[in-house]
């Protein structure tokens, strides 16, 4: 709006060269506005993919996600930081560990209450999620922590250095992409992925097939929990502050990711997550930087209202 | 003769209910006059009144209508604002009673009618996508609040969603609600003989409509949706009409609330998802649809925590274990066999067996 | 109803339990070995007992839990050093979880716990809430930082800090007397108490002093995560300096964010900002040349905010922050006051109130958050801010 507004008043009596030179200022921020959201977008698709992946198979939404993420963030501080571990290997520790919680989680929390309503399992993923933030504020303090990133890569200038991307963004987008090609795959080639998905359709069947669910199950929590750890360091590399509610936010837009694409459905996630990331940056640039949380909720509402399982939901057979 | 019988049995459990709250309001009382009764229960008498209050509503929503709903802490928040506004703008001219009278009206009433709008277009939507969309309502809500400035000066209203400046008031003119930092200064009208009160309308409404025509209406849908269209019952209506209720009676929870603190603030904490999801919580533990399970459990798990200060450090912490705890007793297969093995009843009735031989 | 029963005895037994291997436990925490010490060897009416409370869990236990330390650091000395009029304290801080509600909860349980002088609470809502309880109890009380002006609106609450249109006043005039720039952006966050009363106050006065405002972006707790958009838009508006009336942990996120975009204006900052330097992992090269308004700084030169650091420093491994600091000096005010009123435990919490009340416009203290601070009768503080420049990631006086 601000950009709107400057616009009117200076272009009274600007020459065409001039004009044109300011169409391309307001087309390079555009552009920034853009990537920086794509960017942002990535890190919810990851961690959207988690959801949608555990909601397919388990139909419960795991409200403790997000903090599965500042978990994943803690450990590769800790490694990369305070035991000077190289990032590579401190990201390969925070994985590991995030698989081995998210397992552990599942086999404590989630898996007595199989048949129980799924209200109840909702309510006792919001306890897991309680129990880690108290947990991290007791081990690790209340205090910030600065992320140091774990990315160096140089930073991209376009157009005259008018546009700038960074080298976290670069990262971010990349690795959300190949993690999406490498899980679709995963799915679509492998006597597990195949497992997932038949247990996602039908559970009791499944079971007559032979396919074990318990392990299945297992599995799906564990690869949403290491893909939860590596969203934890990308987010932390591109947003550097680290504290016990690092998690919870983004863990509740990429909920609202999971869902505006169609929860269950792998392809929804990331698209869901791209989108809400844009959304969310273009609200702020254009409309009102207060406002980008009331936008983005009002944009998912009018899709679910339109689509009322998501963009992708149900259209799409690939259910995870 | 049967029906008869349904209905006092009904009618009996609805005074059981209501007799409940009035010995705990009496006993509250005689304790309070006689000095026995420690600062924090004083403090929390009432809201303890505001967290059984929004209880119910949900109850009714989830348990009665059978609908998951994550936004009523944005319901909340719109009769906390609307009657905070009222009574702030009406604070020198009016006397206190019928100011908070209308006060509780005007809650409730925009709260139910915000009810019925966002009810409207989304009670067509199912499960977890309608749990999606009334969590991101409520979001909506307090970030609109978080935006809002209203002032006023001799010139009457003004309104912004930019900033306090942008209100543009004259001399001696004074901002009402203002963005984050809310509304200061709301008069303290609450007191637990009214959250009592209010408590037990609340019950009687809530009660009166499950043992009613349109609340059987409303629990057959819950049950199935299809046949109960095919007999004829209008379930948009139903539903509209049962979804607005709970919204009102938030907005009653969110009058109190704002008449029990001077200053009126929409927080993630106060009015965010977290407070629907811990409303739930409530709920969902003292049974989806039981509605005096729903009092109590509220009652419990917000003197939970305020009783376990002497654990410092700890509290949070071991209040998420007992959460989960508690889910987990409630409804893992193990736990299961282990309370029909050890239950009380199955004690008691073992004893009065022994006896009678 | 029989499920429930179930659960109702299960939450008695749990809490029954829990509570009693509570108080085991606390007593082995050494952190709150001390107050449970003093508890055991005073009995009532030989100590002043002193409350306090702030966020101890949730997104804003860093300022409560720093509150919490630096007045224990305080309690500590005062009573090592023979007490008050010969008295020792009796301390206790309680969680409000930076929310009204549990604030006034929290005052209550140190109701009963026999609290006499009150030192809360940290954040600024919870503050305008609780002080309705103070006035009616007639209940002494000081906020190490509750900024917004209702915090102290009646006679018997007073601060440490600055007010919010202190600071925003100050800032502006600041900037406009010393011409540090004339076309000035502004980033708060406009869910924060704090934040958005400081932007209103330098909005209100930046013209008097010359300073135009070219761009005023907000933020909210929910999206204080990406910076880059508000950054884009202030470069876009031609912005020589950024004032940045916010915490630290986010001024951090928007200086590395600023860094990598390759934007370089001059920042600025109030008090929040205070603490950036010791943030742990923080590079302090992306700080280099931040301005910063502040009543504390924790390299400071002279002998009281160094022992202060120092004592932190060996209790919790941790620099302090200006929270610290508020609270320390806060302990000693009431050290001072009671000292000037002749005080005793003796005294009821409304008898205490009037005294102190009396002797708060009487006293001037020495704290490292300030020099001869005296306090008005509205219950503001008089002292000076000092401006500094980070240079090497030390401040330097300007």
């Amino acid at each position: 709006m601000q950009v709107n507004s400057n616009l009117g008043n200076d272009l009274k009596g600007l020459r065409p060269s001039a004009l044109f030179m300011y169409m391309e200022e307001i087309m390079s921020s555009f552009f920034s506005y853009l990537i920086n959201g794509i960017s942002l977008g990535s890190i919810y698709a990851i961690i959207a993919l988690g959801y949608t992946m555990v909601y397919g198979i388990a139909k419960m939404l795991n409200f403790a996600h997000g903090d599965v993420i500042m978990v994943g963030s803690y450990m590769t501080f800790l490694m990369a930081s305070s035991l000077g571990l190289p990032p590579v290997l401190a990201v390969l520790v925070a994985v590991v560990v995030c698989t081995i919680l998210g397992i552990t989680i599942e086999k404590i929390a989630y898996k007595p209450l199989r048949k129980a309503p799924s209200l109840a399992v909702l309510i006792t993923a919001i306890g897991v999620s309680y129990f880690l933030q108290n947990a991290a504020l007791l081990i690790f303090g209340a205090n910030t922590k600065m992320f140091k990133s774990v990315i160096s890569l140089p930073a991209i200038q376009l157009a005259d250095g008018n546009i700038n991307i960074s080298g976290e963004t670069q990262v971010t987008i990349v690795v959300c992409v190949i993690i999406m090609i490498v899980l679709t795959t995963f799915i679509k080639k492998t006597k597990s992925g195949q497992a997932m998905l038949a247990v996602s359709e039908d559970k009791g069947a499944a079971e007559l097939m032979g396919v074990n669910v318990n392990g299945t199950i297992s599995l799906t929590f564990a690869i949403g929990s290491a893909l939860a750890a590596v969203a934890g360091v990308l987010l932390c590399s591109a947003y550097p502050t680290l504290t016990p509610y690092t998690g919870s936010m983004p863990g509740i837009k990429a909920f609202v990711a999971a869902v505006f694409g169609g929860i269950g459905s792998i392809p929804g996630a990331f698209i869901g997550g791209i989108l809400l990331g844009v959304i969310e940056n273009m609200s702020k640039a254009y409309i009102s930087s207060q406002l980008s949380d009331a936008i983005v909720f009002s944009v998912l509402i009018i899709v679910l209202l339109v689509k009322p399982t998501g963009i992708l939901g149900k259209k799409i057979k690939e259910k995870v | 003769m049967k029906n008869k019988m349904n209905l006092t049995k009904s009618t009996k459990s609805t005074l059981i209910t209501i007799g409940m709250v009035v010995v705990a309001y009496i006993i509250m009382m005689i304790l309070t006059k006689a000095g026995a009764l420690s600062s924090l229960m004083k403090g929390l008498l009432v809201p303890l009144c505001i967290y059984a209050i929004i209880a119910v509503a949900l109850n009714l929503t989830v348990g009665i209508l059978g609908e998951l709903s994550l936004g009523h802490a944005g319901f909340m928040c719109i009769g906390a604002f609307s009657s905070a506004f009222f009574s702030f703008c009406f604070k020198d001219t009016m006397a206190a009673g019928p100011r908070f009278l209308i006060a509780i009206l005007i809650g409730a009433g925009i709260a139910a009618l915000f009810g019925l709008l966002i009810g409207i277009p989304v009670l067509r939507l199912q499960g977890d996508y309608l749990a999606i969309v009334t969590l991101a309502f409520g979001e909506i809500i307090k970030n609109v609040i978080n935006v809002l400035y209203i002032g006023r000066d001799v010139d009457g209203f003004h309104f912004s969603m930019k900033d306090a400046m942008a209100l543009n008031l004259q001399d001696g003119g004074q901002v009402i609600v203002n963005g984050a930092q809310g509304i200061t200064g709301t008069p303290k009208d609450s007191n637990f003989t009214i959250g009592a009160i209010l408590l037990v309308i609340t019950l009687l409404i809530v009660l009166n409509l499950v043992n009613s025509r349109p609340g059987r209406a409303i629990m057959a849908i819950r049950d199935n949706r299809i046949a109960a269209e095919s007999v004829g019952i209008n379930i948009t209506k139903y539903k509209l009409l049962a979804f607005s209720i709970s919204a009102g009676l938030a907005g009653v929870a969110g009058v109190l609330y704002a008449h029990n603190l001077s200053i009126l603030q929409a927080q993630p904490k106060n009015f965010g998802y977290n407070m629907s999801i811990m409303i739930l919580v409530y709920v969902v533990l003292g049974g989806i649809g039981n509605i005096r399970g729903s009092v109590i459990s509220a009652i419990i798990l917000v003197l939970l925590p305020e009783l376990m200060r002497e654990l410092q450090d700890y509290r949070m912490l071991i209040y998420s274990v007992v959460l989960i705890g508690i889910m987990l007793f409630n409804w893992a297969p193990k736990a299961r066999v282990f309370r029909e093995k050890y239950s009380l009843k199955r004690l008691l009735s073992k004893k009065t067996a022994k006896e009678e031989k | 109803m029989k499920k429930f029963t179930s659960v109702l005895l299960a939450v008695a037994m749990v809490a029954t339990m829990l509570v009693g291997c509570g108080a085991k436990e606390t007593a082995e925490t050494p952190a709150t070995e001390t107050t449970t010490e003093t508890t055991t060897e005073t009995a009532d009416g030989s100590a002043f007992k002193i409350g306090g409370s702030g966020p101890l869990t949730g997104g804003a236990a860093i300022y409560g839990i720093a509150v919490q330390r630096g007045a224990q650091i305080a309690v500590d000395e005062i009573n090592a050093a023979g007490g008050i009029n010969g008295f020792q304290i009796d301390y206790n801080f309680a969680d409000d979880e930076h929310d009204a509600e549990k604030a006034v909860n929290a005052y209550n349980t140190l109701k009963d716990w026999g609290m006499q002088l009150f030192m809360g609470t940290v954040t600024s809502g919870p503050c305008v809430a609780v002080i309705e309880n103070t006035k009616e109890d007639n209940m002494f009380q000081i906020t190490p930082s509750g900024t917004a002006v209702d915090c102290v609106k009646y006679p018997n609450a007073f601060r440490v800090c600055f007010s919010d249109p202190g600071q925003g006043g100050k800032s502006a005039q600041y900037i406009g007397e010393n011409k540090i720039a004339s076309k000035v952006a502004v980033i708060y966050d406009s869910s924060d108490v704090y934040s958005s009363g400081i932007y209103q106050t330098f909005a209100a006065d930046a013209a008097n002093y010359g300073v135009e405002i070219v761009a005023a972006e907000a933020f909210t707790a929910d999206t204080k995560t990406d910076f880059t958009t508000q950054l884009t838009k202030a470069k876009d508006a031609g912005a020589e300096l950024v004032f940045l009336p916010i915490y630290y942990s986010e001024a951090a996120l928007i200086l590395s964010q600023a860094d990598s975009m390759g934007y370089d204006p001059m920042f600025f900052g109030c008090d929040g900002l205070d603490g950036i330097l010791t943030m742990e992992a923080f590079d302090t090269a992306l700080a280099e040349d931040l301005m910063l308004l502040t009543p504390f700084a924790a390299d400071a030169e002279d002998e009281a905010t160094q022992n202060f650091v120092a004592a932190y420093q060996e209790a919790y491994g941790e620099t302090p922050i200006q929270f610290a600091a508020n609270a320390y000096d806060a302990m000693y005010i009431i050290k001072a006051a009671l000292e000037k009123a002749g005080a005793t435990p003796e005294m009821s919490v409304s008898e205490l109130g009037d005294a102190m009340i009396a002797a708060m416009s009487e006293i001037t203290v020495d704290g490292v958050t300030g020099a001869n601070m005296t306090w008005t009768e509205e219950g503001e503080v008089n002292k000076e801010p000092k401006a500094v420049k980070i240079v090497d990631g030390t401040y330097k006086a300007m």
